[in-house]
């Protein structure tokens, strides 16, 4: 008998694809984003363990509820826009004037910024991407290592960072500034190559150093000497608890080499909201002599629209005098958390940097990698951290625990910890 | 070495062209070397001190760019001129500025938000960057239904002009463009920020490397796609900001075709889709096998009057590949995840409730106003003899003033009216010889506007 012969058709489907080649730098990217990373990681063990009480210490998310005087003002100007009088249409891009001047006024009360130097955003991530943008793809530049990974990743994707080197795990292009313990958290300026932007974060993110005056001082003619921009990032500048600066702007002569960018997310709650500032002084020019801010305006035009409205009125109510002590108590009980955090750690015999200028503890595990010590802790105490080297190879054997959280669940989360490490 | 000093505040109603606005008048101090040491400053004889310059070079491409983004230029005439006639009203149909009271459904939403954001069981952080799901399923079920389009397919933003940027991110440098002309100066604008285009040529008002693909009465505003060249990237806005043209069917099939045949990505600006009065394609995604070439950027400004308040989606279809295959979502997300960090909460609940069925009626409300401004400058224009487009399916109209300058035009008619409206050839110069004049205001600024039009015009 012949066998019948089965005829299988299968169905072709023709996948269209265009003839637009993708952006190489997107493709030198090493992974995904290093925060959604992290909830990929927490919801792998939610589905394992879906009984279990997750603490997230991982992103540096805020819990606590904005002030009352807070939220009425953006409740109360959300109303007005449904009114005649109050209902207002495209702001100014750099920002409501009241608020530029309230940032000015209010923030660098003493160190003379003007508020046609500030220019209010949606936060410092969206920043730091228009600052990129402004400056182009042939600058140069230097991070600390480790530091907060938007810098080097927006470095990447606009074409300065070079290729990645897998050994090394850095980018060939970018200068690395190691901060560790031994050199106090921060960078040895006489081994460190000139580049044209210096990202330098202090209170920083993720080691909770913050520099002191005569570090910044150091920066600031570093800088100078080699014609060089920083970008200091105060995201973190009210959490400062002793007399470390609070601005770049402190140090005499930082108004021709710096710019500084800013948020009012771990500063009022803002994660959500979005709201942040940069300030570019108008001495700070480019080697031809054009003025940085011009640029910087023309990117904001051009760019953005500025920031919602809502939000806007929400900082202007966070920066009056009875908005400004209810956001620094709502602070005050972060930088509280970080101080139990803290003594809980150092109790155990841990090596533990940070919580004192910044709601985040920066452990040190030596020997060990920092992706196996967080889902180590994860495992054991369902406890979510940061592994330190999703901010550059100079957090290898370190991990981040951030200090936001209900007190009730850093208080659960210091009894998990002594658990595990005593 | 030169000096130039680059400083303009002053009206120029004779040319087409205008100074750059500068925020600081700066010195251009040219030197030869830029790149070895600290610069030497010119001692400059009227000042006391010497202006400490570092030593990086300014972005080569912002250098290219030729003045300030359109509208804050159009912004500050209108400043300079209201010194200049104190008693005059001055009413704004150039920017295109909504000016209708948002419907407080949608108010109310916001205003709840603000206040949950007080309470322990109402607080939230950060959002998902791509935006909150209740959300990113209302734009698809609302506006996309039918599609094929999936909720993650959305991509939630603070407005389209901030997705345009973060799309050129995502494009990069080596990208090629094309816009129709005239067009939305974004477009153009952010392609010269990131590299993509060559230097501006004075006469033809173009940059190198832009394939500027002319709209006009000619060709009912629709490019002669046979005469237009290859580029990776189609940016076309439907219906059009200035033009107020929307694209039929038929034409948007030929665009898709045209974007399959070349293996070009069309960028799709839906921004005014709620304003069309016909059967025209309110979303690129109506044409068939447009997911497969096509992404498209929209915007709650101009239906609920969010131009203050910020939101925007951008919806990228999974269907959408690079030359390698590789996903265009996939790499969106990065930029999203990587480049912003998602649209306010607050601003998102708002958008949540324009989208329920009390909100897109209240939506339809507004934007029927805006076009009832439309048709009564229309026919103001039609009754003075002009040629007039747009208007029917946007909130723009689009007036001919045949052989004359449009900055001239804007000139004379802000000098003699009072009435701000935008010249065409800020829009490329396609737009040359036109006037837009926006349909968002008042009822009776809108129509006061027009009785100074009569009696100029008559």
């Amino acid at each position: 008998m012949i066998p019948q012969a089965r005829l299988e058709i299968q169905k072709e489907r023709v996948v269209c694809h265009t003839r637009v080649q993708r952006n190489v730098n997107l493709e030198k990217l090493q992974n995904g984003y290093l925060f959604p990373e992290i909830s990929m990681h927490e919801l792998q063990h939610i589905r394992k363990y879906p009984d279990a009480k997750l603490i997230n210490l991982g992103i540096g998310d805020t819990t606590e509820p904005i002030p009352d005087i807070v939220a009425v003002s953006m409740a109360e100007y959300a109303h007005a826009l449904s009114t005649v009088e109050g209902y207002r249409g495209y702001g100014a891009e750099q920002g409501n004037k009241a608020l530029r001047k309230a940032i000015a006024e209010t923030l660098y009360k003493d160190v003379q910024v003007k508020d046609s130097e500030v220019f209010v955003s949606d936060g410092s991530q969206c920043d730091i991407t228009r600052l990129q943008l402004l400056l182009g793809s042939n600058v140069t530049m230097a991070v600390q290592d480790p530091s907060f990974p938007a810098y080097i990743d927006t470095s990447v994707i606009i074409g300065q960072a070079g290729d990645f080197e897998e050994k090394s795990g850095k980018f060939g292009n970018i200068e690395y500034m190691n901060c560790g313990p031994q050199n106090n958290f921060f960078p040895d300026l006489a081994k460190t190559r000139r580049t044209d932007i210096i990202f330098f974060c202090s209170p920083n993110n993720p080691t909770g150093q913050a520099a002191t005056r005569q570090q910044l001082e150091e920066l600031v003619k570093f800088a100078k000497e080699n014609g060089s921009i920083i970008i200091f990032d105060s995201a973190y500048a009210v959490y400062v608890t002793d007399d470390s600066p609070r601005s770049i702007f402190e140090i005499p002569g930082a108004k021709e080499v710096a710019i500084e960018v800013s948020s009012f997310s771990k500063f009022a709650g803002f994660t959500g909201v979005r709201l942040g500032w940069t300030v570019v002084p108008e001495e700070l020019c480019f080697s031809n002599g054009f003025p940085v801010i011009n640029d910087f305006n023309r990117i904001v035009c051009t760019c953005f629209n500025g920031a919602s409205n809502i939000s806007q009125a929400g900082g202007l109510a966070c920066l009056s005098s009875e908005g400004f002590m209810a956001v620094c108590s709502v602070v005050n009980y972060y930088k509280e958390n970080a101080k139990i955090l803290l003594e809980t750690l150092a109790s155990l015999g841990l090596k533990v940097y940070g919580g004192e200028n910044a709601p985040y503890v920066w452990v040190h595990f030596p020997g060990s990698k920092s992706w196996d010590v967080f889902d180590y802790i994860l495992e054991k105490t369902h406890i979510i951290t940061v592994p330190g080297s999703g901010f550059g190879p100079g957090g290898e054997e370190f991990l981040r625990m951030s200090t936001f959280g209900h007190r009730e669940t850093i208080l659960e989360a210091s009894k998990r910890l002594k658990n595990l490490f005593s | 070495m030169s000096l130039t000093q680059n400083i303009s505040t002053s009206i120029s109603s004779s040319s087409s062209s205008f100074l750059a606005y500068s925020v600081f008048p700066y010195r251009d101090v040219s030197l030869p070397s830029k790149n070895f040491g600290t610069c030497r400053c010119v001692a400059i004889p009227q000042e006391e001190k010497t202006t400490y310059k570092t030593n990086v070079s300014r972005n080569a491409n912002m250098a290219k760019l030729q003045a300030g983004y359109l509208f804050p230029e159009i912004a500050r005439r209108r400043n300079a001129h209201l010194p200049k006639y104190p008693d005059s009203k001055v009413i704004s149909l150039g920017i295109g500025d909504t000016t209708e009271p948002i419907p407080e459904v949608i108010t109310s939403a916001m205003s709840k938000r603000s206040q949950a954001l007080s309470t322990l069981q109402g607080y939230s952080g950060y959002g998902a960057e791509q935006g909150e799901k209740p959300l990113r399923a209302a734009i698809v079920s609302t506006f996309y239904g039918g599609l094929g389009i999936d909720e993650d397919d959305i991509f939630v933003s603070d407005g389209a002009k901030c997705d345009i940027s973060r799309l050129q991110v995502l494009f990069g440098s080596e990208a090629t463009i094309a816009v129709q002309d005239p067009s939305y100066p974004a477009y153009v604008d952010s392609s010269v920020i990131m590299g993509q285009t060559g230097l501006y040529q004075k006469d033809a008002e173009k940059y190198g490397n832009i394939e500027y693909m002319r709209c006009n009465p000619e060709n009912g505003f629709f490019p002669d796609l046979s005469k237009v060249c290859r580029a990776d990237i189609i940016f076309f806005c439907s219906p059009n900001n200035p033009t107020g043209s929307a694209a039929t069917r038929e034409q948007l099939t030929q665009l898709v075709q045209f974007a399959k045949d070349n293996g070009s990505i069309i960028v799709y600006d839906s921004a005014y889709a709620m304003y069309i009065s016909d059967d025209k394609p309110r979303s690129i995604f109506e044409i068939p096998g447009a997911k497969e070439v096509a992404l498209e950027t929209a915007s709650f400004s101009k239906y609920a009057g969010f131009t203050g308040v910020r939101l925007g989606w951008t919806v990228v279809p999974k269907e959408l590949l690079f030359l390698d295959g590789f996903p265009v979502a996939k790499d969106f997300n990065r930029i999203v995840c990587t480049c912003f960090n998602g649209a306010s909460n607050v601003v998102q609940a708002g958008g949540l409730a324009c989208l329920s069925p009390e909100g897109r009626n209240a939506m339809q409300k507004v934007v029927g106003f805006y076009k009832e401004n439309a048709d009564i400058i229309m026919d103001t224009f039609n009754s003075l003899g002009f040629n007039v487009y747009g208007g029917r399916n946007a909130p723009y109209v689009w007036v001919h003033f045949p052989g004359r300058s449009s900055w001239d035009v804007f000139s004379e008619i802000l000098e003699k009216t009072h009435v701000v409206t935008t010249p065409g050839s800020g829009f490329g110069p396609g737009g040359e010889g036109f006037i837009r004049v926006s349909a968002f205001g008042h009822r009776d600024n809108v129509l006061e506007a027009c009785r100074r039009f009569k009696q100029l015009y008559k």
